[in-house]
């Protein structure tokens, strides 16, 4: 088992044309996803890639069976490329697109509020069930199949923890990037959840960063989880423990304002609901390794 | 981006909101000339800067008696001399560090009689995804500090992005700040102005402190902080054109033309890493093996040689850096190519201090071997761990 994504999930992609949607939907199919269609206004009908395009996200899936859609469209047409995915009632939108204005993000979360769609992003690396399906830009060959599920706000930290479980022999259920905007489609909460449904998922790493309270929420629900006796070995890292107050580093959504959003308030957080924090990115394998020996 | 309290000043008069009347003036001259133009008798002269808590600040070069930043003139001989001491001088706030910042501009408003004092902000509420409206009664005070002593004295209204802002949101606002009749209408009023301008200029932040009830009936922002979604300043030329870069740190204006996201920090490592979470967490490591950083330095996902250069001279250019720690987990970039660029911005930049490089993802040995038969010093290091521990040695070493 795996969660989001596995063999049969039929994947699209929108604005597979450009240089980066075509390197990267390229490395899916090598990596064996079921690549199947993809989407680039005014190119209906012709093929890129070996793969049909299409003119909108609702004629691919119309015609591909396709339930998630991977979107590298560019900043000033991303939000309006993902509303057209909800509107299509696409199961599962993957957004990699770094650099979306807020407010647009604003329009599409409410969008996605009663609809049939989850998107994961933007501004996130994707997601990866190892050996059957890669949507987005993260790397196959440090993947291995396995027990661990990985979820971070950091793409490159990611490729850290899966690098480090794979090294020790756990490998990979599911790795998911939720990305690094203030306004995001899926967060820590919604992952957990379907890890901790996830029989295979038999330990979870989480790696939060600086800003917001995604982090206390997450630690929060597993702290409730674990009164109904939903629980599962976990070890994690929080990013920018040095980084000033005030200032944005890189990420969007990682600034502590205000006093809030700070790292040592996440790793208390995270330590009270039972996830053994790493002091650092590279013991994120070796603190999982001590937590599943007990 | 952020602007001058001037600037967000005229941004929002073109909405409808209400500002009191005010010049902005770059020399003495021209401070009098705006003084001149308006009605008197009282003036308030302001030092801009992009930094709050200016009213207490104090000026570098003035006597520690000497006035702050935002100064009251009783006529235009006093605004003369006021903006005389202000401009060139430097400003010490709260906000700036103790470098401060040289005021080379001054605003030059209307005096205002003040009943009482609201405070109104508007930020994206990340938990809801929404705009949230902050408001209070308690006006001109640090709201942290109330939010933190008397947090029952601050009201957050959500927007919903669908229905925008409603009428209801308006009313709410005049009831928090405990206004009745025709000052609740006004309330409504300039709460949805503000929210007008928030969602058409894109705003990140938009914060009246104070909004201010007059002597005779109105509501004016006193005084304004604005900042922009940098995501969305493509779409804002207006706004774009209101970039005072004297403001700004040169050297993070050099990193935003290759397309680096580069901060300055008080430390003797630079740091050069690929993507922001492992750059942020490269730095913290370095802290815990006791030393600083000298920056955050996110390269990106294309660490071609012509970014690694620049990102190399912009670090070399903080003359504190004792040397480079080099991180980058290759992912889709091949080991081998990154290494080729490191070693070829390495010898272009002449790199006289310690570099230490750690590598990892696809080609990782061919990248390593590069490095080690480039004829230059560079260490390598097999994981983040040993990365941190080596440069913190050579730095030690040299220092």
């Amino acid at each position: 088992m795996s969660i989001l994504v596995n063999k049969h999930t039929k994947v699209i992609t929108q604005g597979m044309t450009g240089k980066t949607g075509a390197f990267h939907t390229q490395a899916a199919l090598d990596y064996g996803t079921q690549m199947v269609a993809g989407v680039t206004p005014g190119k209906g009908g012709t093929s890129h890639i070996g793969l049909p395009q299409y003119d909108t996200v609702a004629e691919a899936k119309a015609a591909t069976g396709a339930t998630a859609s991977c979107i590298y469209v560019p900043p000033p047409g991303a939000a309006d490329a993902i509303l057209e995915a909800i509107d299509a009632q696409m199961e599962l939108i993957v957004c990699i697109t770094e650099g979306i204005p807020v407010l647009d993000m604003v329009r599409v979360k409410r969008a996605l509020q009663g609809s049939k769609s989850r998107l994961i992003g933007p501004n996130c690396p994707g997601v990866l069930t190892p050996n059957e399906c890669k949507i987005g830009i993260m790397p196959g060959s440090i993947f291995k199949q396995g027990s661990v599920g990985v979820v971070s706000r950091s793409g490159t930290l990611t490729y850290e923890a899966v690098f480090q479980t794979t090294n020790i022999g756990l490998g990979q259920t599911t790795a998911v990037g939720i990305g690094g905007d203030p306004v995001n489609g899926t967060n820590f909460i919604d992952v957990l959840e379907l890890f901790l449904a996830d029989d295979e998922t038999k330990s979870i790493i989480m790696i939060g960063e600086i800003g917001g309270d995604a982090e206390e929420m997450a630690a929060q629900f597993l702290i409730d989880e674990a009164k109904k006796g939903r629980k599962k070995p976990m070890a994690g890292f929080i990013a920018g423990r040095s980084a000033p107050p005030g200032r944005r580093m890189g990420h969007a959504g990682a600034i502590v304002s205000g006093g809030k959003g700070d790292a040592e308030s996440k790793i208390a957080a995270m330590e009270e609901a039972g996830i053994s924090v790493s002091p650092s990115p590279s013991l994120l394998g070796e603190t999982l390794a001590e937590v599943l020996k007990g | 981006m952020n602007v001058h309290e001037y600037q967000a000043k005229e941004l929002l008069s073109r909405f409808g909101v209400g500002i009191p009347a005010g010049i902005a003036a770059l020399t003495v001259e021209e401070a009098v000339a705006a003084a001149k133009q308006l009605p008197g008798p009282l003036y308030v002269v302001k030092a801009q800067i992009h930094a709050g808590g200016r009213g207490k600040g104090k000026f570098k070069e003035l006597g520690p008696d000497a006035k702050g930043g935002v100064r009251l003139a009783k006529s235009v001989e006093e605004v003369e001399a006021f903006a005389r001491e202000m401009l060139g001088n430097t400003l010490v706030t709260v906000q700036t560090g103790a470098a401060g910042k040289q005021v080379n501009r001054l605003y030059v408003t209307d005096g205002v009689d003040i009943a009482k004092e609201y405070y109104l902000s508007m930020v994206v509420d990340r938990g809801t995804g929404r705009v949230a409206m902050i408001v209070s009664t308690e006006g001109g005070m640090d709201i942290e500090e109330v939010a933190h002593s008397t947090p029952e004295k601050i009201a957050t209204i959500t927007i919903d992005p669908a229905q925008g802002f409603m009428p209801h949101h308006g009313r709410a606002v005049g009831y928090a700040l405990k206004l009745t009749g025709e000052l609740n209408k006004q309330a409504a009023t300039i709460a949805k102005q503000l929210y007008t301008a928030f969602m058409a200029l894109d705003c990140d932040m938009l914060e009246i402190n104070p909004l201010v009830e007059t002597n005779d009936g109105n509501l004016l922002v006193l005084d304004t902080k604005m900042s922009f979604d940098s995501n969305a300043l493509y779409r804002h030329p207006d706004v774009v054109a209101l970039r005072d870069e004297t403001e700004e740190d040169p050297a993070e204006i050099e990193a935003s033309k290759y397309d680096l996201a580069y901060i300055k920090l008080d430390g003797n490592i630079g740091c050069m890493v690929n993507g922001a979470g492992l750059a942020m967490a490269t730095m913290d490591i370095i802290k815990l093996n006791g030393e600083f950083p000298a920056n955050f330095l996110d390269v990106g996902g294309g660490a071609t040689t012509e970014k690694v250069t620049a990102a190399f001279k912009l670090i070399l250019s903080d003359p504190a850096v004792k040397g480079i720690l080099v991180n980058i987990f290759g992912g889709i970039m091949k080991c081998d190519i990154i290494a080729d660029g490191i070693v070829a911005a390495a010898k272009e930049v002449n790199l006289q201090v310690p570099l230490v490089v750690r590598l990892e993802g696809t080609n990782v040995q061919q990248g390593k071997d590069i490095l080690a038969n480039s004829g230059l010093p560079i260490v390598p290091a097999n994981d983040l761990g040993d990365a941190a521990q080596k440069i913190v040695a050579a730095v030690r070493k040299v220092s």
